[in-house]
């Protein structure tokens, strides 16, 4: 199984951003989709740092690829996403907008935050030129194995959430600039006090969710360190990683020695809350009663 | 403008028509839609029925199938799809490309519009939905601002709906998990959302606590109104913050903006609320009906006696006006 | 006043009213077999309504039995959403009405009574003979203490 990192969905400085392609370049992973997926007023702040990042990675021998927004409505949204294309890496659309602006024939991979759910949708997309599918994160087991066995078919592999805080919902609404009493339009930007999202709890002090900006996240952050086995059999081909601010490159080192048999599902867990500071776990969705839930050992 | 009205039960369609509905919409009995509650919905017979009355009255029904169909299990949908057709259906309302290609494939002549639950924001992708899949009408999502939905039905011929009144989503719809994260149920997969299956009041000393698979969602005293714990219009803290972080748990209520929807282009006002009493339904369509009527004839929108309706009852123009973002 | 024959007679009415309203309890599904308590908060009885799928019983009690949901509010608020002179979930937000417990259940139950277009006047007038006799000392009670009228008027509903 391979392991790819997804697009970073929080707001960092140029800097940082840089630096965490740089530490991927060395790190055991297969694959990297970089770009901005969660709101267009971040790109002017590290836009320079993407050209660079693809080549330091291409130079690496790492996949490369280029994702769309999750919710385009803009005008200049509409005009980035046609732009995508012309940057000649494979382009990871995250709304279906992107693929209307792909030119017939193009290959391009689908992301977890368009909705396939079915062999219909998977087939459609193949047609188009689909070559690799991330699934949406709620999908339980039975439906991974479906479309996995319906991927094989149609020569397209299959990705599953493997790790970070899920992608539970997006808005036109800006959740951080209306936790200051402010808007979308003049947001100051304070989704990047929080490089991991901000936590929100519940009023009896329960962490509950977690928000970054227009996009709503769980607070728990789901792994699938017990369920390796069980997807390797159903035929997923790669786990998608996605960027913390803490211990990332770490983490990504500690699924490749999970992958490898080097380590077992509760080391695994345990190193990762250690290289997290303490982050707490689910995996509910695939297997569970529902996405909060941990199959593993309480921490 | 033509007024597109919620329908729970074969009662609530007879009250929408009689109450001058120009469109009714309505759904199965089983998780092909995305208000499957229990109690609520139409058997195939119940369907056929409900669409010969409109038809009899002049109105028109849609059939909303508009959740995911599960992987192995399509068939379901498919003959959702199928039966609507032969229950006399004047459309389908779909949201998942598979079964949008299936549809357009396998009943070409069965008219299709897109659902709000396939959240398509821009003209781009609503004429991409167009020249792949033959939609006639697209549902807005609700994140869209009234210069926004004008600036889009300029740029498309596929005629637009938008929500007036009712439940306000503050999410991009089709495309939430939050419900299945706390639950394990989802609109998407289960056609529910914050399902009443996980739903838990705590009355202690005159206090009302609602909670969701476990977690408080809303905490109110004796005097307030009672609120059911939708995950996003619940009370949370972050930060140093307490509040209603997501949205308020008030209601859209768009009626001052119809004479502007109506220059912005848009065809259909659809009402939220197929798991509403018939007496909601005919309450909201008499007044909405009254409305349109008004600002065909230019006179002055009639004063609305909605606020006892509304959730919380309390209302807002949602995204309509840029202030909400 | 004694409250057997009073449940006798309101079991009798119950089971008509599921056979001229059979699609009443097939929406009930599931939900079929629970036990429901609709407490008229202005009265000294509570009523327990047991569907068990299509084979009603009703029982009238001065202390509320343990159920599955129980319905509470004032006998207007009740009658009025049988009638659907009101909207379950007005009187909801506006707690005139009380749902506790199993909320699906009660759902199911609003959802199914709502497109049964019930008229209580009516269901009464066609009970029969001596069964229906017991039941207007019940309604006398009811008229009286809360000056609700129990016939449904398609006009002049509520709004």
């Amino acid at each position: 199984m391979e392991l790819t990192v997804g697009p970073n969905h929080f707001f960092w400085s140029s800097e940082d951003w840089s630096a965490l392609y740089d530490g991927l370049a060395s790190a055991p992973v297969d694959r990297v989709i970089l770009g901005e997926l969660v709101c267009s007023k971040r790109l002017p702040f590290y836009q320079d740092a993407i050209l660079p990042a693809i080549e330091t990675l291409i130079a690496a021998g790492k996949e490369v690829a280029l994702t769309s927004l999750s919710l385009i409505t803009l005008k200049r949204e509409l005009k980035a996403s046609m732009a995508l294309a012309e940057v000649g890496v494979d382009v990871e659309i995250n709304d279906l907008t992107a693929l209307s602006h792909l030119p017939e024939g193009a290959k391009f991979s689908v992301g977890p935050l368009v909705n396939v759910y079915n062999e219909g949708t998977l087939g459609w997309l193949a047609k188009r030129g689909a070559t690799r599918i991330c699934l949406p994160p709620e999908l339980p087991l039975a439906s991974v194995a479906a479309l996995c066995a319906a991927g094989a078919e149609a020569g397209i592999a299959i990705e599953v959430w493997g790790h970070g805080r899920i992608p539970l919902a997006i808005s036109g609404r800006c959740y951080h600039a209306r936790l200051h009493g402010r808007m979308k339009d003049n947001c100051l930007f304070a989704c990047e006090d929080d490089p991991d999202g901000l936590q929100v709890d519940t009023s009896d002090g329960q962490p509950f969710l977690s928000m970054n900006g227009v996009q709503t996240l769980s607070d728990s952050c789901a792994s699938m360190a017990h369920h390796v086995e069980a997807l390797r059999d159903v035929g997923v081909s790669a786990l998608r990683l996605s960027p913390q601010s803490v211990g990332f490159v770490d983490t990504c080192s500690l699924y490749r020695q999970r992958l490898n048999d080097e380590i077992d599902g509760d080391t695994l867990a345990d190193e990762l809350r250690r290289v997290s500071n303490g982050m707490r776990l689910s995996d509910g969705f695939l297997t569970g009663a529902r996405g909060a839930d941990w199959s593993g050992k309480a921490a | 403008m033509e007024i597109v009205c919620p329908a729970g039960t074969p009662a609530a369609l007879r009250a929408a028509v009689k109450a001058g509905a120009h469109t009714i919409y309505c759904g199965f009995a089983d998780e092909t839609n995305a208000r499957n509650f229990p109690g609520l919905n139409f058997s195939r017979e119940e369907m056929a029925e409900g669409i010969a009355f409109a038809h009899g009255h002049g109105s028109k029904v849609l059939i909303a199938i508009n959740t995911f169909p599960r992987a192995g299990s399509e068939s379901l949908w498919h003959a959702a799809v199928s039966d609507a057709e032969t229950a006399g259906a004047d459309a389908v309302i779909l949201a998942d490309i598979g079964l949008l290609a299936y549809a357009a494939n396998n009943h070409p002549n069965l008219r299709r519009h897109l659902s709000v639950q396939a959240a398509a924001a821009n003209a781009d992708v609503i004429n991409f939905y167009g020249s792949e899949f033959g939609v006639k009408r697209v549902v807005l999502p609700r994140v869209l601002s009234v210069p926004e939905i004008a600036a889009i039905n300029k740029d498309t011929d596929i005629e637009t709906e938008v929500f007036v009144f009712g439940g306000l989503c503050v999410m991009a719809e089709g495309r939430c998990s939050l419900s299945s994260y706390a639950t394990g149920l989802s609109p998407n997969m289960n056609g529910v959302c914050s399902p009443a299956s996980h739903v838990e009041y705590l009355e202690e000393d005159g206090h009302l606590s609602a909670r969701l698979g476990g977690y408080t969602i809303h905490s109110v005293g004796k005097d307030e109104p009672a609120p059911y714990p939708t995950l996003c219009k619940g009370c949370f803290g972050a930060g140093d913050k307490t509040g209603h972080l997501f949205e308020d748990p008030v209601s859209l209520n768009a009626e001052q903006l119809i004479p502007q929807l109506a220059k912005a282009g848009v065809t259909a006002l659809k009402i939220e609320g197929r798991q509403r009493s018939r007496s909601y339904v005919a309450q909201v369509v008499k007044n909405f009906r009254a409305a349109v009527d008004a600002v065909d004839a230019g006179r002055p929108l009639p004063e609305g006696m909605l606020a006892r309706l509304s959730e919380g009852q309390a209302v807002t123009t949602g995204a309509y006006k840029k202030t909400w973002r | 006043m004694p409250l057997a024959p009073v449940s006798l007679v309101l079991t009798r009415l119950t089971r008509n009213m599921a056979t001229r309203h059979s699609s009443m309890f097939r929406r009930l599904g599931e939900h079929d077999n629970a036990r429901f308590l609709l407490d008229p908060t202005d009265l000294p009885v509570t009523l327990c309504l047991e569907p068990r799928q299509g084979q009603p019983k009703v029982t009238l009690h001065r202390t509320p039995p343990q159920a599955d949901a129980r319905i509470a509010g004032p006998l207007a608020a009740l009658i009025g959403l049988v009638h659907g002179a009101y909207d379950g979930d007005a009187l909801f937000f506006s707690r005139d009405l009380v749902i506790e417990g199993d909320t699906a259940a009660a759902l199911a139950l609003r959802n199914a009574v709502d497109d049964a277009e019930l008229d209580i006047a009516a269901e009464i007038e066609a009970l029969s003979g001596p069964f229906a006799r017991p039941l207007h000392r019940l309604i006398d009670l009811a008229e009286r203490r809360t000056g609700v009228a129990l016939t449904r008027h398609e006009e002049d509903l509520l709004w």
